[in-house]
C-alpha cells in the first residue's frame, strides 16, 4: 500500500486531485458499484425479457413440440405466423380492433381537448366541482355502472353486438384524457392566451392556433394511451361483443384461442405475440411522448 | 370579439375579485359571465357524457339494487333483499372480497417496493441506460390478455418453461395458476412483470430530488441507507402516496388477468358460450368485479344483486379517490 502511494502521488501535476490512497479506494469503490449496478440491471433485464423470448421460441415450434417441455424449436416453423391467420375469425378480429382503436382514439382526442382547456384556463363557478367529477369518473371502476349501461345499449338502443357501445361514449370526453391534458395546459402561461386575444382571436381560434401547437406532446400522449386502452380492452368487448363472434376484437378473441385450439400452444403464442406487436411498434415510434405522458400523470401538482 | 377591452383591464387576480368583494366592476362581471358561457360551450360534450355515462347509470344502479330484475320481466321492488342476499347468503361475495383485499395489500405493496427498486436501479445505470430502460418498460405495454395467456403458458405446471428450468435446478415446481395457494402469487408475479408505469414515475421523482441535499448529507457523514432514509424518502413521499392510492384503485378493478388466467389454466372453452365460471382454482381468483359480471351477465341474470356488488365497489373506489383529492396528493393541480 505505502509503496504504491509514493509511486503514484509523485508525478501528478496535471491531475487536479492528488492520487492518494483514499482516491484509489474511491475509484475501486466506483468500479465495484458499476459492476454491482450493471449485474443487477442484467438480472432484471432477464426477468423482463425472457418471457418474450420463450413465447417467441414456442411460437416457432411444430404442433407436437409445442406440447412438450422443450425450450428450443427443433425446426423453425415460420409458417405458424401465416397459418394463424387461417384460424376462423382471426382476420376479422384485427379489422374490428383497428376500427375500435382508431375511432376511439380520434373521438377521445377531439372531445377531450376543449373540456380540458375550459377546466385549465377559464375561471367560472363550479370549476372545482367539475374537476372533482372528472377525477371521480377517472377512478370509477367500469363494473360499477356496467349493468344499467348494458341495459341502455341493449334494450333502448339495440346496439349490443357492435362496437358502437364501446366507441360512442368516447365522443363525449374521456375523464383520464381530460385530466392529463389539463395538467399539461396548466403549465402554459396565461400571457400566451392573452396575447392571442389582444390580436383579436376568439376562444376557439386561440385554442386551435395558439394552444394546440403548444400541447402537442400531451395530445400525442393522450392519443397513445387511448389507442392502447382500446386495443387492450377486454371487459368492454366481453360485455358488448361476446354474443357476436364476428364483432370480436383481437384482445377478446385471443382468450378463446387456447381453449378452442388447445392442442396448439405454438399458434396461440404466435397470436399472442402478434397482438402485442402493434402496441410495441407504436411505442417505439412514439417513446418520448409516451414516457412524458406517464410522468405527467404522476408527478404534476 | 370584443374581449380585448375586458382582457386588458385590471386583472392581476380575477378569481379572487369574484370571490369576496361585492362591488365588482361591470366590465369584469361581463367578462366572468362571458367566460362561464364559453366554458359551458367547451365543456358541453363532456357534460352530456357525465350525465349519460356516469350520473344516470349510477343512479340507476342504486335503483336496481332495491329491485328484483332478471332483465326480461319488469323490475319489482324488494327492499333490502338484494343487500342481505349479497352480504349474508351469496357464496362468493366474501371470498371475492377477501381475494380483492389480499390483492390490494400484497400486490400494491410489492409493486410499489419493486417499482421503487427498479426506478432507483435505472437512475444508477450509466452504460446502456437506453437499452435497460426500454427492456424494463416493455412488459408494461403487453396487452393484459396477451400477457396473461403468455404467463399461463410459461407457468404451466407440466410443460411450461419455468417449471422445466426449476426442475433442472432441482428446485420445487409449484402448480402456479393451477394451485389455489399459488394462483394469487402468480398474478402478483405478472403484475411485477408489468412494473413499467411505476418505474417511470419513480425515476422522474428520484431525478427531481435536489443533489445538494445528497451532498449535504454526505458531508454530514450519512451512508447510503441514511441518505435514502433522510433525503430520498421525504422527497419522494408524495409520489409514493400517489402510487399507493392509484394502485389500490386499480387493484379494486382487477378483472381481466384473474379472469383470463383462471380460464386458460382451467382449460375451459369460453367466448360466446361464456362457460368459464370465475375463481379457478378453488375460488382463489374470485375478485369483486368478476362477481358483478357473474351475477349480472353470466349465470343467473340477478341484476339487483349485481348492482349491490357494484355499489360496494363504488364506495370502496370513492373512499380512496377522496384520499387522492386531498391537497397532498396534488391531483387537483393549482387550485
Amino acid at each position: 500500500m505505502s509503496e504504491t502511494l509514493t509511486l503514484d502521488s509523485a508525478p501528478s501535476t496535471s491531475a487536479p486531485a492528488p492520487r492518494t490512497a483514499a482516491h484509489r479506494r474511491a475509484v475501486r469503490q466506483r468500479r465495484l458499484n458499476w459492476i454491482a449496478v450493471h449485474s443487477l440491471g442484467i438480472a432484471a433485464a432477464l426477468f423482463f425479457l425472457l418471457p418474450f423470448v420463450f413465447l417467441f421460441l414456442t411460437s416457432l415450434m411444430s404442433d407436437d413440440q409445442s406440447l412438450s417441455a422443450n425450450l428450443w424449436p427443433q425446426h423453425w416453423v415460420w409458417s405458424n405466423y401465416v397459418n394463424v391467420f387461417k384460424v376462423p375469425g382471426f382476420t376479422d378480429w384485427w379489422k374490428n380492433s383497428i376500427e375500435y382503436s382508431v375511432l376511439g382514439t380520434v373521438l377521445t382526442v377531439l372531445s377531450s381537448i376543449p373540456a380540458a382547456y375550459a377546466l385549465a384556463k377559464f375561471r367560472f363557478p363550479g370549476r372545482r366541482a367539475a374537476m372533482m367529477a372528472v377525477i371521480s369518473m377517472m377512478m370509477l371502476p367500469p363494473q360499477v355502472i356496467i349493468v344499467p349501461m348494458y341495459l341502455l345499449w341493449t334494450n333502448q338502443l339495440h346496439l349490443t353486438g357492435t362496437i358502437w357501445p364501446l366507441v360512442i361514449p368516447m365522443a363525449f370526453g374521456d375523464a383520464f384524457s381530460i385530466f392529463l391534458l389539463r395538467q399539461f395546459l396548466l403549465t402554459i402561461p396565461k400571457e400566451y392566451l392573452d396575447a392571442a386575444k389582444v390580436d383579436g382571436c376568439g376562444e376557439f381560434t386561440t385554442l386551435r392556433r395558439v394552444v394546440l401547437p403548444m400541447i402537442k406532446p400531451a395530445v400525442s400522449a393522450v392519443a397513445l394511451f387511448q389507442f392502447f386502452y382500446c386495443w387492450n380492452d377486454f371487459f368492454g368487448p366481453q360485455i358488448y361483443l361476446a354474443q357476436n363472434p364476428d364483432a370480436w376484437t383481437v384482445s377478446y378473441g385471443l382468450q378463446t384461442f387456447h381453449s378452442a385450439h388447445h392442442t396448439d400452444w405454438n399458434l396461440t403464442m404466435a397470436a399472442t405475440l402478434l397482438v402485442m406487436a402493434p402496441v410495441i411498434i407504436v411505442f417505439f415510434f412514439a417513446q418520448k411522448a409516451f414516457i412524458e405522458g406517464v410522468t405527467l400523470t404522476g408527478v404534476k401538482g | 370579439m370584443s374581449s380585448t377591452t375586458a382582457e386588458t383591464g385590471p386583472s392581476p387576480t380575477p378569481s379572487r375579485a369574484r370571490a369576496g368583494k361585492p362591488p365588482v366592476a361591470p366590465a369584469l362581471r361581463r367578462k366572468h359571465r362571458r367566460e362561464l358561457r364559453v366554458a359551458l360551450a367547451f365543456l358541453s360534450p363532456w357534460l352530456i357524457g357525465f350525465a349519460v355515462f356516469f350520473a344516470y347509470p349510477l343512479i340507476s344502479t342504486v335503483y336496481f339494487s332495491f329491485m328484483h330484475y332478471d332483465g326480461y320481466n319488469p323490475p319489482s321492488f324488494v327492499g333490502t333483499k338484494n343487500w342481505t342476499y349479497i352480504l349474508t347468503e351469496n357464496p362468493y361475495f366474501w371470498t371475492a372480497m377477501r381475494n380483492t383485499l389480499w390483492l390490494v395489500v400484497v400486490m400494491v405493496t410489492l409493486r410499489v417496493i419493486f417499482g421503487l427498486g427498479i426506478g432507483t436501479l435505472i437512475t444508477k445505470i450509466k452504460t446502456g441506460a437506453g437499452f435497460f430502460r426500454t427492456a424494463f418498460y416493455l412488459p408494461y405495454l403487453a396487452p393484459p390478455v396477451a400477457a396473461t395467456i403468455g404467463f399461463a403458458f410459461l407457468l404451466n405446471p407440466g410443460t411450461g418453461p419455468v417449471n422445466h428450468l426449476l426442475g433442472k435446478l432441482g428446485l420445487p415446481q409449484p402448480g402456479w395458476f393451477n394451485d389455489p395457494n399459488w394462483s394469487k402469487p402468480s398474478l402478483v408475479l405478472l403484475a411485477l412483470w408489468g412494473i413499467g408505469d411505476l418505474m417511470v414515475i419513480f425515476m422522474a421523482a428520484l431525478l427531481d430530488v435536489p443533489t445538494e441535499q445528497y451532498e449535504a448529507a454526505s458531508l454530514d457523514g450519512a451512508g447510503p441507507f441514511q441518505r435514502f432514509r433522510y433525503v430520498t424518502l421525504p422527497n419522494i413521499m408524495p409520489i409514493i402516496m400517489f402510487a399507493v392510492v392509484t394502485g389500490v384503485i386499480q387493484t379494486l378493478q382487477y378483472y381481466t388477468q384473474a379472469m383470463v388466467a383462471g380460464q386458460v389454466a382451467s382449460g375451459t372453452l369460453s367466448g360466446s358460450g361464456q362457460n368459464y365460471f370465475p375463481g379457478y382454482p378453488g375460488g382463489s381468483t374470485w375478485t369483486v368485479p368478476q362477481l358483478v359480471y357473474n351475477l349480472g351477465f353470466q349465470s343467473n341474470d340477478d341484476i339487483g344483486a349485481a348492482c349491490v356488488v357494484s355499489l360496494v365497489l363504488f364506495v370502496l373506489a370513492m373512499a380512496f379517490t377522496s384520499l387522492l383529492m386531498r391537497r397532498r396528493a396534488g391531483l387537483m393541480g393549482d387550485d
